[in-house]
């Protein structure tokens, strides 16, 4: 992609409902064509930004741009931006061709361009042969693409979605995933997507806004946001993770080594860092290695195996250190050498699977 | 699953419908008596049409009130629609208020509201002294306007309450969506809210002219010298004896009704079948 | 900061478009209301008028015997009214929930019919019932069981018929839609948690119809206390119930301020019961279906 060009920004978005606040001041650039996704736990602001951005709420403080534009006082109905609501809010009693056509009958298009375009809009939903229905008549899926394809008519530059397949059984959520994705490439229209299923935001979005309590957390490509989550909040919220005490004793050029349970454990450094500060290191479960004997590479603790079970392609552990920590493996069944339970485990990983996370895990019910 | 009725209900339902229908068939049966009698008139002798054929002559005097009704009626219910419909979208999702001013002005909507709903609890017979009081008061010729005033009154809260009972049951989302799609707000409520909220407006607009054609309480006080509405004429005829000619009057007005009722109630039941749009809230006649 | 243009006010307020119905209501239910509470405290003029001097002499005239007695032969027409309605009308209304989608449609429309003809005509029905030479007696005669007429009609029992008669579907229908909107899967549970029938009525069905049963019991008690009418023409000429005084107070006195004042009373009933009604959790809106 040449050249990435700032289709949408957020500066400095607030918002108080009453005492509640909402949105804590919320930055954000986003590009044209991208995929962009609000993640985070339910009530942590992101339907609210969505709102604004829709116009569908005013903020308490900030400005929405849209192409260098202030649109943040804008109504709603004069916005280049549509919506996927949470529910689909598809009109009852209008039939599918009459929801699909709303927003080009209101603009005054003649009836015969409403009609090829309602067709070319059906069809690809692939719902053709559907004009007639109503919505109580279709089944979820096809609901949710008559939501789509009513917002996409409108050919908007910008497509907000709110958990737009949060109803839909993991069968169809899988599917519809792909689709969702396939026909935002093929249109190259920007998405801004919300959802709280870090695993559909990982496959789908180009980056992942992750938010907790109307900030974000972390602004990063899903592998940046897996592989190097900057806060415990972060690691904790994508996948399984690890967070294990551990003690700063030397701060190198090339990284710095940590103190776990009587082990020295390097590790790359962060620019945060102060020597002899408590920190937290992030283990991903899926990283960590169970071996009987002791191992040479020097990011290894040891600890007792205190449960293990079978889980299909893989093979979930409980080891506890000798400190009391305790650490969840969950490492590949193919070939596997089982520990006894009780016995004696060493617990390894590549040096780059550590990542030294800040400690926000306080800040919860701030 | 809900379990079936035992054989017993079956039968209490069918004995009580049967005690409530038994004075509506006994006035079906006597308007076809041919007795001519006009005081005693409870033994049944004989099939006839006499007094259907009688029943408009301008001498026994029911045409005019019947129109009188009907015209009363159909002013009350235009007007108590207009008043409640408009009611019920100014009161239905208000915003929160937080400045002290607002959240007062807030207070007295809701006051102003419990006012509007107060003749659905307030006896008629208050309402009606209260009302021709108050017309007296303001010097105000009794008449068809003073029975048209008094009847919006106690119609309004009806198609208020059903309206606004539909409107709270719909789903925000449907007019952002709807602004979302580039509707403005009044576009919003023409092509969206309206049109949803319709068949409550219709079946408040029912009830309330079920309730206009009824009312004999209200129309009492408020009616003047030269008005007289139907319910009103039937009082004065029954008041006296048992003037035969409301017999048939009465079997004529069951029939209206019967219709009229048969035919929504059948169509609400297909509707509610075809679409399975939920029924507002409470409202359901 | 730049103040937000009006329009761009994403949930347009539409309080305004409530005014012409408050307005309405301001005037012709609040404003009437406070007039007879003012009027109750004046005198009686010539013809319909009220004046001087001010006091609460018509308060005073009330707390007679004559009154008395049938502002308490009222409460106690009404209060059985409500009663017997909810004895008769909670098991209808109960069975009529239960039966299948399509008796339920017949069931309704066979309750509604009565419920939106005349109360007037059902009344005048009940007359002709009644009578001396009316179908019953008839009945009775022919069957050998009396050997003259009885008197049933212009006494206190056929206005308690009456009344019941006109009052139940205003039982019925509320306490069918609390039955209707209950989750039986309630009353299961409460059989599978070992409740006998009777039990799991008792325990779970009852109260969750309760709203349906406090609405039935304000919408049959509360009319009762006013319906001149009928008392007019299926009682006796010494059934003078609350109703008929202010009637005839205001029709053959002329008397306004005295017919404000005991229209005052029966408000103040009114009031009590729905204040009992709001306490209890009730619902304006639950009155109506």
């Amino acid at each position: 992609m040449a050249d990435p060009q700032v289709l949408l920004s957020l500066r400095g978005l607030k918002k108080t409902f009453d005492t509640q606040e909402a949105l804590a001041g919320l930055d954000l650039d986003v590009y044209a064509g991208e995929f962009i996704t609000l993640l985070g736990p339910s009530g942590c602001g992101k339907t609210t930004t969505l709102r604004i951005i829709a116009g569908l709420e005013l903020p308490t403080q900030g400005s929405v741009f849209l192409d260098g534009e202030d649109i943040t006082y804008l109504a709603p109905e004069k916005r280049a931006v549509n919506t996927v609501f949470q529910n689909y809010a598809l009109f009852p009693h209008m039939n599918v061709y009459k929801n699909i056509a709303y927003g080009l009958s209101l603009k005054g298009v003649g009836r015969q361009e409403i009609a090829r375009r309602v067709g070319e809009m059906l069809e690809l939903v692939q719902l053709s042969g559907y004009e007639k229905r109503l919505p109580s008549q279709l089944s979820g899926g096809q609901r949710q693409r008559v939501a789509i394809a009513r917002s996409l008519i409108l050919s908007p530059r910008v497509l907000l979605l709110d958990e737009p397949l949060g109803a839909l059984d993991l069968q169809l959520r899988r599917a519809m995933q792909h689709e969702l994705k396939d026909m935002q490439q093929q249109l190259g229209i920007t998405f801004i997507y919300i959802t709280h299923d870090q695993e559909e935001a990982l496959t789908m979005s180009d980056r992942i806004a992750l938010m907790r309590e109307g900030r974000f957390v972390q602004l990063d490509t899903p592998r940046g946001l897996y592989e190097q989550p900057r806060t415990a909040f972060a690691a904790s919220f994508i996948g399984e993770t690890n967070l294990i005490n551990a003690r700063a004793e030397a701060v190198k050029e090339d990284g710095v080594l940590l103190d776990i349970a009587g082990f020295h454990v390097p590790c790359a450094s962060e620019d945060w860092l102060t020597p002899g500060e408590p920190l937290l290191l992030s283990l991903r479960a899926q990283r960590l290695h169970l071996s009987r004997e002791p191992v040479s590479t020097p990011c290894r603790l040891s600890g007792t195996l205190v449960e293990s079970h079978y889980a299909g392609g893989e093979r979930a552990s409980l080891v506890r250190l000798d400190d009391g920590q305790v650490l969840h493996t969950r490492a590949s069944t193919e070939g596997e050498d089982l520990p006894e339970i009780g016995s004696q485990v060493y617990v390894w990983w590549q040096q780059e699977s550590g990542v030294l996370v800040r400690d926000d895990r306080e800040d919860v019910h701030a | 699953m809900r379990k079936k009725n035992p054989a017993w209900a079956n039968v209490y339902m069918a004995l009580l419908l049967l005690l409530l229908y038994l004075p509506v068939l006994v006035v079906v049966l006597f308007s076809f008596n041919s007795n001519p009698g006009r005081t005693a008139n409870f033994l049944f002798e004989g099939f006839s049409l006499q007094w259907y054929e009688s029943l408009f002559d301008p001498a026994t005097g029911y045409g005019e009130p019947l129109r009188t009704s009907l015209m009363l009626a159909l002013w009350s219910v235009l007007l108590s629609a207009a008043l409640g419909t408009l009611g019920a979208i100014g009161l239905t999702r208000r915003p929160l208020r937080r400045r002290l001013l607002a959240r007062a002005g807030s207070a007295a909507l809701s006051f102003g509201e419990q006012v509007a709903v107060l003749p659905i609890m307030v006896p008629e017979l208050v309402l009606g002294i209260a009302l021709m009081a108050l017309f007296t008061l303001m010097g105000l010729p009794f008449g068809m306007v003073t029975l048209v005033l008094s009847h919006v009154v106690f119609c309004v809260p009806y198609i208020f309450i059903t309206v606004k009972g539909r409107l709270a049951n719909l789903d925000p989302a449907l007019e952002e969506a709807a602004r979302d799609l580039g509707a403005s707000p009044m576009q919003a409520l023409y092509t969206i809210t309206l049109p949803l909220a319709l068949p409550a407006v219709v079946s408040g607009c029912l009830l309330a002219f079920a309730m206009s054609m009824d009312d004999f309480v209200i129309s009492f006080f408020v009616n003047g010298p030269t008005t007289n509405t139907l319910p009103l004429k039937i009082y004065s005829s029954v008041k006296v004896g048992v003037p035969p000619h409301v017999n048939a009057l009465c079997t004529l007005m069951l029939a209206v009704v019967f219709l009229v009722v048969a035919i929504s109630q059948l169509y609400s039941a297909r509707v509610n079948r075809r679409r399975q749009v939920q029924a507002s809230g409470g409202a359901r006649i | 900061m730049p103040k937000p243009r009006m329009d761009a006010r994403p949930q347009a307020s539409r309080e305004a478009w409530a005014f012409p119905m408050l307005l309405y209501a301001a005037l012709f239910v609040g404003l009437s209301l406070l007039y007879i509470l003012g009027l109750s405290f004046m005198s009686r003029g010539t013809g319909y008028t009220a004046g001087l001097p001010l006091g609460g002499h018509n308060y005073a005239r009330i707390a007679s015997p004559l009154y008395l007695r049938s502002l308490l032969l009222s409460l106690r027409l009404a209060f059985f009214t409500a009663l017997f309605c909810l004895l008769l009308g909670y098991p209808f209304a109960y069975f009529m929930a239960r039966a299948s989608a399509r008796a339920r449609t017949w069931l309704m429309l066979l309750l509604i019919v009565p419920f939106w003809t005349n109360a007037l005509i059902r009344i005048y029905g009940w007359k002709i019932l009644l009578s001396a030479s009316g179908p019953i007696n008839q009945a009775l005669l022919t069957a050998g069981l009396i050997e003259r007429p009885l008197r049933l009609l212009y006494t206190d029992f056929a206005v308690q018929v009456g009344m019941v008669y006109a009052m139940i579907p205003f039982m019925v229908l509320p306490v069918y839609s609390a039955v209707e909107r209950m989750d039986w899967a309630m009353v299961e549970a409460s059989r599978d948690l070992g409740a006998t029938p009777l039990r799991a009525f008792l325990t779970v069905t009852l109260p969750m119809t309760l709203p349906g049963i406090l609405a039935g019991l304000v919408l049959t008690f509360i009319p009762s206390i006013g319906l001149f009418f009928l008392s007019d023409l299926l009682g006796g000429s010494n059934t003078m119930l609350w109703g008929n005084m202010v009637h005839n107070e205001l029709l053959k006195s002329r008397d306004l301020p005295f017919a404000a004042a005991l229209s005052v009373v029966l408000l103040s009933l009114t009031g009590l019961v729905i204040l009992l009604y709001r306490r209890m959790g009730g619902k304006a809106e639950g009155m109506v279906f």
